[in-house]
């Protein structure tokens, strides 16, 4: 099973890099920088920000069913 | 813990996808765009939204002349003002691409033309709410106009761009969504991150509609 699996994922690997190396020059892309990792450094930047956004989102939420309970109490 | 409703985790969750998807799975390699293909799944993603706001704000104004009820009239404001916050996010951010693409940042374009004209139209109506104090009143006017905007925003940004040549893909003649330089891999995303931009401006929207019912109980 494992060998079998890694052995598709060595195939994808290498199909992947040829078609890379086959159709990757025409165009300038961010191929570098994926390859040095760094792009992750930008997503993570993002992903942290997206969270910090919904924290705020959760936060907000808690507080307002806070004051609806406490309105639907003294009604 | 707070219960969260399943939507509201799934806005987070498609989200959240779309943006590390966006970054990281391969897109097609076109001259002029390069990497900016990705701004699809952020840019493009909002018009969408903005126009599932809009619509669901056009059926509660309906609903609101067929039945009056402060809930309709409610529903119907608030998709409008975060549909209308999206648009300017859409409108900022397809400047940005624009200048770097079309090489300037606004483009006398059909579409980018006929959105300002419809940000225009749903600014109008947000001030129209706020210079009407009878709320009765204030529901029934801003209903009619709201549709009349919806008309108005199906003409500026759906038939207009088709009707005319854009530099917009997916523009000038009749095309579907065939047309958006998109191969399957980037619907992959695209589609996800459409409905997780829709989900969070309802979440939105839910915020806000709960805030006015807390402010009008304080107020009676």
């Amino acid at each position: 099973m494992l060998n079998k699996l890694n052995l598709k994922k060595v195939i994808l690997f290498v199909l992947l890099l040829i078609s890379n190396l086959a159709f990757g020059q025409q165009i300038e892309m961010a191929d570098k920088m994926r390859e040095s990792g760094k792009i992750y450094v930008v997503v993570a930047v993002l992903v942290t920000v997206f969270v910090g956004i919904v924290v705020y989102l959760l936060a907000q939420e808690k507080r307002i069913k806070k004051i609806e309970k406490e309105l639907g109490e003294n009604s | 813990m707070l219960a969260l409703k399943w939507w509201k985790i799934l806005a987070i969750v498609l989200v959240l996808y779309s943006i590390i998807g966006g970054f990281l799975i391969d897109v097609p390699k076109l001259p002029i765009l390069h990497e900016t293909i990705r701004n699809t799944y952020f840019h493009v993603t909002l018009w969408f939204a903005m126009m599932f706001l809009m619509t669901i704000s056009m059926v509660y104004s309906i609903k609101h002349l067929g039945k009056p009820s402060q809930q309709n009239d409610l529903i119907a404001s608030e998709t409008a003002n975060i549909g209308l916050f999206f648009g300017i996010l859409g409108l900022v951010t397809g400047m940005i691409w624009a200048q770097f693409t079309w090489g300037a940042f606004w483009v006398n374009d059909v579409k980018t033309n006929g959105t300002a004209i419809t940000l225009l139209i749903y600014f109008a109506y947000t001030v129209l709410r706020g210079s009407v104090e009878d709320d009765e009143k204030r529901g029934r006017i801003a209903a009619v106009y709201n549709i009349f905007a919806f008309v108005m925003l199906v003409l500026f940004l759906g038939i207009l761009p088709r009707v005319n040549d854009s530099l917009h893909p997916g523009n000038g003649g009749n095309p579907a969504f065939g047309n958006y330089d998109m191969d399957n891999t980037m619907r992959m995303v695209f589609y996800p991150a459409i409905i997780g931009y829709f989900l969070m401006g309802l979440w939105f929207v839910d915020h806000r509609i709960r805030l006015k019912k807390i402010e009008q109980k304080l107020t009676v």
